[in-house]
């Protein structure tokens, strides 16, 4: 008999249910993630250090949990919402239950919740604060409410640092090495150097509190910023490594938490979304072929630029929006028509999610290839 | 890219007659996709020979030809019509087949139609097996070792390659027709024997067999500027080995992780562009080894499938609508998402529930066929289910299938049930094997050896043994009612009330009081395409036993509409056309339709039919909670609830009628105490009587004793049933005292409660079939119906005439004035459906249906008069006198006096014999017919030809005829035959049959009995293709060996065969206008027009 566990909001509506994974409480920002697959993926991606997450799909732990799949060394998740846990592992690949794994790495969960009806609230009055208590934590409503309006919020946070590897590693490139590439961690998932090193390149993957100088050591043929945690507006030394590396010209390319740095770095601003995007569903037309891709999401953030087409000077010269949700049309893409950097907002690495957009990789070896041409 | 403006003109081909394999799903896709062509500004010409569907509403294209859907005649009607472009991806395999054999034949060509959806070389490499497998290879996908044969020989060294057990699948077929797994050489025989008769390019593949791999389901669209989205993913629950089509499937797939799931995806994005699939959709199906991932490509259908119909409804992603779109140049990402609005259609559905759907069965009604699931499908309907976990959803679609259970443990245990009987039973795929499963587990057999038995998912499993689990608590709670967290417990994993007062041994009604007083009710939750992403703009919504409901106020005046559940044999698509038919005409009456039904097929289920959608069972329990949902909506809203419509979705909601009346629902229409006075016996022939109307002598008998009494007293033969009943179920025509002792004996349940009706049987009889419609006033005789086959054959089995071509006045007269009689005496507000038996001239009252018939939409059709939307309307209080004023009815006349020169309409029915190996095809009083086509013309021969075509094949003109008939036949068989010899067929006949038309001056050729086993009968002949027509009448009572026999062949070869005299004669007026060779296609908007000139004429004169 799971012991009793109680969803809170900030705005002070709770859902009752049962404990799930760890006992005990824990807080973040609410937000839902509409995946059929993939809560392994999901719960291993740094960028959602802090947050509480709620999947819709019902089922969750199908699959168990193996060694392949997590995008990182640990969960990142600080809270787990789910309706109906599985009991069993149904995988030939499995090696534990997903249940074992958050005990075992003390995430806090609550299952038999009715998830639309908390995703529901979170789209009409947007992501905020919540926290998660069970077993002996379970109090009276106000005191939870209080306690969790006391959490931190997610404007303004800078998280990078928390998620970001203490020491600089190399990812060996597949086959011949054909680039150099500096990959400022920013809560990098596994996938992405794997895709980096398949296009041959050598990924040199430096913490988010590296300096500019730091990354430039590396001789870099290219500089990736990844996708990761928190607010982008306070995520200030990144945004300066970007600006030296675009002033050299040395090719840019960012995903996600990266695209909203390269924007910055721009000049660009960025914005909170009432409720963000997390998910393997997206639509995201590319401008300049029209093409539609299915692709994964995670973000919370987004930056602020025309999605009309028309390309914004900055002190870089000229950048345009190269891809657009078709949902919403949030701002998905940059690309700098100047100098020889590109970004999306979604991503092209997937883990989970479709492989539509791995092209972007090559994409950005290609850049590197062209800029290498240009200064020989 | 915006639509193609060089397209004005579009030709769309339906799937023709519902058969096995192929239902209502193609209805549901192809009147959307004749509706989204026609808003696109498009002139749209539709064939399709089934009158049972909504597509074929005149409104619905500019030109419909319910005409045969042969290449010839479509051929025919493009010569007429010169459409631009042929859209043939939308109407299943008959569709893609014409379409085939029309660019073959040329016709494309020669009258310069494009193929638009899919081109002829992608229909190719989707359909031919090894050029499929050629593709899934060039992609670095991989298939199972196969083998391509075109003759028995090559099967017989291919196996030698593969082993047993060995899949046989023929080409370009559905459904899996002709094939199976042969575990043997005589297996292969008969199974590849057949596959190569099947396939229309007589090639079989024989595949290594990989039964008891994981088994699942994409379903993609692919637009011209190539953006690729996967609409839905399907997994079965039971593994490969059973046709999709009879497995319990599950949306979305549950089993697999993110990177087996993409690995799949990038396969089936590969596969539908190297197949060039270039607009539209197309289904892949996949086998994942549960030991190591290995994914093995089964085979993609390159059209709109069963399943995709399946994902429409599970995901709201209208597949058959975008389908259309795309095919006339729009991309994904111009084309909006209905259901929400804002979002473009270029996205993956993502789902917050689970989707279960189950197959019906009929095999009670083919005694005899392999009972056994296997790779050919079976099941003649399904029923689909919505809840919020796997449990929720699988039983709430048990309960939907209306399968003589009501879910788990509502039927008894087999006697002396044990662990090891109930895994051996679980172990061999059947009807119903999930019954096994659970009882086996309930007995104490391990998740494992459950696993082992049936290699059914561990996850599936432990979801069953929760239940089994949870099971044990309900029976072990403490006497008294049920405390609310295991009553709340038990509703959250879909148990009905009904099955929880069957654990507790109390009633139904107990357990919804209890539930009732703790506030234990279901919400309703929204399909939305988005898992609540965004806000739904459509009210489309499943019950679920969670915290929130989406059920929004309304102020307008609703009504509730009761579909008909899963099809079944003796309840199709006419009855969801009934339906779909009163939404659309209450909607424009001004009240808000509520739609409740759980049959993924229909259009009924299509979330823009109705105002409001609720996919749910059709059992008193989940229709009560409905209308308390959308009382509760009309009390916030200012609304009301007026009524609730059970007539015209077949016995399923006739069913609920008093039950619902009594528990305080408004019924409107036929009052429950009325429809009891047509259903039950005694109380309807009081009503005879009353009114003076003659019935067969008959009585009713709750044991042998009191059977044989009434047998003696009104004499054989008789004719025994179970009182309520469609379709005639476990009827039959009994000689004597000892077939009547077999009868009582196989009628398991007699009792007062479930006595047997015992009817004399009137032999030699006109049987005639009336729809009408009564307001309590005025009596519409919407159209009278005359039998091709003699009474004794079900109404639904017959073929028939519109109208009717033997009957005079005198005897129209009697039958109007007997109909008014009925419709009076019972109460009828709506509609009546009476068979009557002519018999030397008495007009016996054979029953009276108080509600939508069978024959509805034909009669519809034929008359031009939409009966289904006056019925929903007079049952709303609109008088018929209003309805004539308001041109919904003709303002004079009706069915029952049409103009002379009214065009003749033939229904025929369409059987499904071919499906089940070593049936006997002979017709009887049980419905076993699955579907029907109407041919429609001048004159009868012509129309009946029609009707052959489009459901048998074209009849011959000339060849050799084989004439074997029961003695009290042969006199009327001489015409005919004689007739068929003078238009030059050769005759051959068994020795009594040539005897007569020997004697008669027709020469003769003489073949042996099957039974004397001499091998000089017509059953080799006929397997060796030198029979083209076979004219056999039943050998009145006992053994029919011979005429079994031949029939069998008759239904192996494909070989037209006529089993009635009237039947014969009707054949060869047909032969004799096929020999004239004037055929010409109408469609009936230029029928309807002719009609109403012609009924204007005629009021003139007079
Ligand atoms: N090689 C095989 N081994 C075992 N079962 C198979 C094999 N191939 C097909 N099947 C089973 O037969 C069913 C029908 O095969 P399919 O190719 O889909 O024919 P259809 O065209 O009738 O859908 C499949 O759903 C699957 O369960
Ligand atoms: N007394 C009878 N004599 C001859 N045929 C009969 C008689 N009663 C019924 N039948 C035949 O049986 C068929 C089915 O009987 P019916 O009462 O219509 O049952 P259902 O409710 O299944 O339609 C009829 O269509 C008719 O052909
Ligand atoms: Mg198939
Ligand atoms: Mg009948």
């Amino acid at each position: 008999m799971r012991a009793p566990a109680v969803l809170v909001l900030e705005d002070g509506r709770t859902f009752r249910g049962a404990a799930y994974g760890a006992v005990g409480e824990t807080f973040g920002e609410a937000v839902f993630n509409t995946g059929m697959t993939g809560y392994q993926e999901t719960l291993t991606d740094p960028s959602y250090h802090k947050q509480v997450v709620v999947m819709t799909a019902p089922h969750i732990g199908n699959t168990g949990v193996n060694d392949e799949d997590p995008e990182s060394g640990r969960i990142w998740v600080s809270g787990y919402v789910v309706r109906d846990p599985s009991r069993v592992r149904s995988s030939w690949r499995a090696q534990r239950s997903l249940d074992e794994e958050l005990v075992a790495q003390g995430v806090v969960g609550i299952a038999g919740v009715d998830t639309r009806a908390v995703t529901r609230h979170l789209r009409d009055r947007g992501a905020m604060r919540a926290g998660v208590f069970s077993g002996d934590a379970v109090a009276d409503v106000d005191t939870l409410v209080e306690r969790v309006r006391q959490s931190p919020e997610m404007v303004g946070a800078d998280l990078a640092h928390e998620v970001t590897t203490p020491e600089p590693y190399v990812v060996e490139a597949e086959g011949e090495r054909r680039f150099r590439v500096a990959a400022v961690d920013l809560g990098l998932k596994r996938a992405t150097p794997r895709y980096l090193a398949q296009q041959g390149c050598e990924v040199h993957v430096l913490p988010a509190t590296s300096t500019a100088d730091d990354v430039l050591a590396v001789q870099p043929d290219g500089v990736f910023f990844s996708n990761g945690p928190g607010d982008p507006a306070t995520t200030d030394g990144p945004v300066a490594i970007a600006q030296r590396v675009l002033e050299q010209r040395v090719p840019v390319f960012g995903i996600c938490f990266g695209n909203q740095i390269l924007g910055r770095a721009l000049g660009l601003g960025t914005y909170k979304l009432r409720f963000g995007h997390r998910g393997v569903n997206q639509p995201v037309m590319e401008r300049a072929t029209g093409r539609v891709h299915v692709t994964s999401h995670n973000h919370g953030f987004a930056v602020d630029a025309p999605v009309d087409g028309t390309p914004v000077d900055t002190p870089y010269g000229r950048v345009e929006v190269s891809h657009v949700d078709l949902n919403d049309d949030v701002v998905e893409g940059l690309r700098c028509l100047d100098v020889p950097a590109f970004s999306v907002q979604y991503h092209p690495e997937a883990a989970p999610g479709p492989h539509d957009a791995t092209g972007l990789f090559s994409s950005f070896a290609e850049l590197m290839e062209g800029a290498r041409a240009s200064t020989h | 890219m915006p639509r193609r403006t060089d397209l004005e003109h579009v030709l769309v081909i339906g799937s023709g007659p519902i058969v096995i394999g192929q239902a209502a799903e193609f209805d549901y896709s192809g009147t959307q996709a004749c509706r989204v062509l026609r808003a696109e500004g498009l002139r749209v010409t539709l064939i399709n020979s089934n009158p049972a569907t909504i597509m074929t509403d005149p409104e619905f294209a500019d030109a419909t030809y319910v005409e045969p859907i042969t290449p010839e005649y479509v051929a025919k009607v493009i010569a007429k019509e010169r459409p631009d472009a042929l859209l043939a991806t939308l109407g299943g395999q008959t569709a893609l087949n014409a379409a085939m054999a029309l660019h073959d034949a040329g016709v494309l060509e020669q009258y310069d139609v494009e193929l638009i959806g899919a081109d002829v070389d992608a229909i190719r490499r989707g359909e031919d097996r090894q050029a499929f497998k050629d593709v899934v290879d060039s992609v670095g996908g991989e298939s199972a070792r196969s083998a391509v044969c075109h003759s028995m020989d090559e099967c017989l060294a291919a196996v030698g390659e593969l082993g047993y057990p060995v899949v046989v699948r023929p080409s370009f077929t559905m459904g899996g027709a002709g094939g199976g797994i042969a575990h043997d050489e005589a297996q292969l025989r008969r199974i590849a024997g057949s596959g190569l008769q099947a396939s229309i390019t007589t090639e079989v593949l024989l595949e290594e067999s990989i039964l008891g791999w994981k088994e699942y389901e994409l379903e993609l669209m692919r637009d011209r500027a190539d953006n690729v989205v996967v609409i839905c993913s399907i997994e079965n629950l039971d593994p490969m080995g059973v046709h999709t089509g009879d497995s319990i499937t599950v949306a979305p797939a549950l089993t697999l992780t993110d990177r087996e799931y993409q690995r799949m995806r990038d396969l089936a994005i590969d596969i539908i562009r190297a197949v060039g699939v270039d607009t539209g959709g197309c289904n892949i199906q996949f086998a994942v080894n549960p030991a190591d991932g290995r994914i093995i490509v089964i085979e993609m259908n390159p059209r709109v499938s069963r399943s995709s119909a399946l994902a429409s409804k599970a995901t709201g992603f209208p597949i058959a609508k975008i389908a259309a779109k795309l095919a006339v140049g729009y991309t994904l990402d111009e084309i909006p998402n209905d259901i929400t609005r804002e979002t473009p259609a270029s996205f993956e559905p993502s789902l917050d529930y689970v989707v279960v759907k189950i197959p019906r069965f009929a095999f009670e009604k083919f005694p005899g066929a392999d009972p056994y699931l296997t790779t050919t499908m079976k099941s003649v309907g399904e029923a689909m289910a919505m809840g919020r976990s796997f449990l929720e959803a699988l039983q709430k679609a048990m309960r939907s299938l209306e399968a003589g259970h009501g879910g788990f443990w509502t039927t008894p245990d087999p006697d002396g049930a044990t662990v090891e009987s109930s895994l051996r039973e679980a172990s061999v795929p059947h009807d119903g094997r999930l019954l096994a499963v659970e009882r086996a587990l309930r007995l104490g057999a391990t998740a494992e050896q459950v696993h082992a038995a049936t290699a059914i998912d561990p996850w599936f499993v432990d979801q069953l043994q929760q239940l089994v689990e949870l099971r044990a608590e309900i029976v072990a709670a403490p006497d008294g009612p049920l405390e609310e967290e295991l009553l709340r417990a038990a509703k959250r994993t879909g148990c009905s009330d009904r099955q929880l007062a069957a654990l507790r041994g109390t009633t139904e009604a107990q357990v919804r009081a209890r539930r009732h007083e703790l506030g234990v009710r279901p919400v309703y939750k929204t399909v939305d395409t988005c898992a609540a992403e965004f806000e739904a703009r459509t009210p489309y919504h499943y019950s679920a036993y969670d915290e929130e409901s989406e059920v929004a106020p309304s102020s307008r005046d609703k009504v509730l509409i009761l579909g008909s559940g899963p099809n079944r044999i003796g309840q199709g698509i006419e009855f969801d056309y009934a339906c779909v038919h009163a939404c659309y005409a209450l909607s424009d009456a001004g009240f808000e339709t509520v739609m409740v039904n759980c049959n993924p097929e229909t259009v009924s289920t299509d979330y823009d039919t109705s105002d409001r959608l609720y996919f749910e069972p059709l059992t008193v329990e989940d229709v009560l909670e409905v209308v308390h949902a959308e009382q509760l909506s009309a009390e916030q809203g200012g609304g009301r609830v007026v009524g609730v419509v059970v007539q015209l979705g077949g016995q399923t909601p006739l069913k609920l009628a008093r039950e619902l009346e009594d528990l305080g629902v408004p019924v409107v229409g036929t009052p429950p105490e009325a429809i009891h006075l047509a259903e039950e016996r005694g109380a309807f022939g009081r009503v005879l009587a009353d009114a003076g109307l003659p019935a067969p002598r008959h009585g009713v008998a709750t044991s042998y004793d009191e059977a044989k009494s009434i047998a003696d007293d009104v004499g054989y033969p008789v004719l025994v049933r179970p009182s309520y009943v469609l379709g005639g179920r476990g009827m039959e025509i009994v000689y004597d005292d000892e077939m009547l002792v077999g009868y009582i004996r196989r009628a398991t349940e007699v009792t007062p409660e479930h006595p047997v009706l015992v009817d004399r049987f009137l032999e030699d009889a006109v049987e005639i079939d009336v729809d009408a419609l009564y307001d309590g006033t005025d009596l519409y005789l919407g159209g009278v119906m005359e039998h091709i086959e003699e009474a004794g054959i079900h109404s639904g089995d017959s073929a028939c005439s519109l109208p009717p071509t033997t009957l005079g006045r005198k005897d129209l007269e009697r039958i109007r004035h007997s109909t008014e009689a009925i419709a009076r005496g019972v109460g009828v507000r709506g509609l009546l459906n009476v068979q009557y038996a002519l018999q030397n001239d008495v007009l016996y009252v054979l029953e009276a249906n108080p509600r939508a018939s069978r024959t509805v939409p034909f009669v519809s059709k034929a008359t031009a008069v939409p009966l289904a939307k006056a019925a929903a309307r007079v049952m709303l209080g609109a008088t018929i006198a209003e309805l004539r004023g308001e041109g919904l009815l003709p303002a004079v006349g009706d069915g029952g006096e049409l103009p002379f020169d009214a065009p003749i309409s033939v229904k025929e029915a369409v059987l499904p014999f071919g499906r089940f190996h070593g049936v006997d095809t002979l017709l009887g009083p049980e419905m076993k017919s699955t579907g029907e086509v109407m041919g429609i013309d001048a004159v009868f021969g012509t129309a009946f030809a029609k009707s052959q075509a489009a459901a048998y094949g074209e009849l011959p003109t000339k060849g050799r005829v084989f004439v074997s008939v029961a003695n009290r036949d042969k006199r009327a068989m001489l015409f005919p035959v004689k007739r068929l010899a003078d238009l030059g067929f050769e005759v051959v006949a068994t020795e009594g049959t040539a005897e007569v038309l020997r004697r008669n001056g027709v020469s003769v050729s003489v073949v042996g009995k099957h039974s004397d086993g001499r091998g000089d009968d017509v059953v080799p002949l006929v397997m060796a293709g030198e029979i083209d027509l076979i004219i056999n009448t039943p050998w009145g009572v006992g053994a029919r060996v011979d005429g079994y026999e031949i029939r069998t062949a008759a239904v192996t070869r494909g070989v037209p065969c006529v089993t009635t005299v009237q039947g014969a004669a009707a054949a060869v007026q047909g032969i004799e206008a096929l020999v004239r060779g004037d055929i010409a296609v109408r469609s009936l908007q230029e029928h309807h027009a002719a009609l109403a000139a012609s009924t204007r004429a005629a009021q003139a004169a007079t």
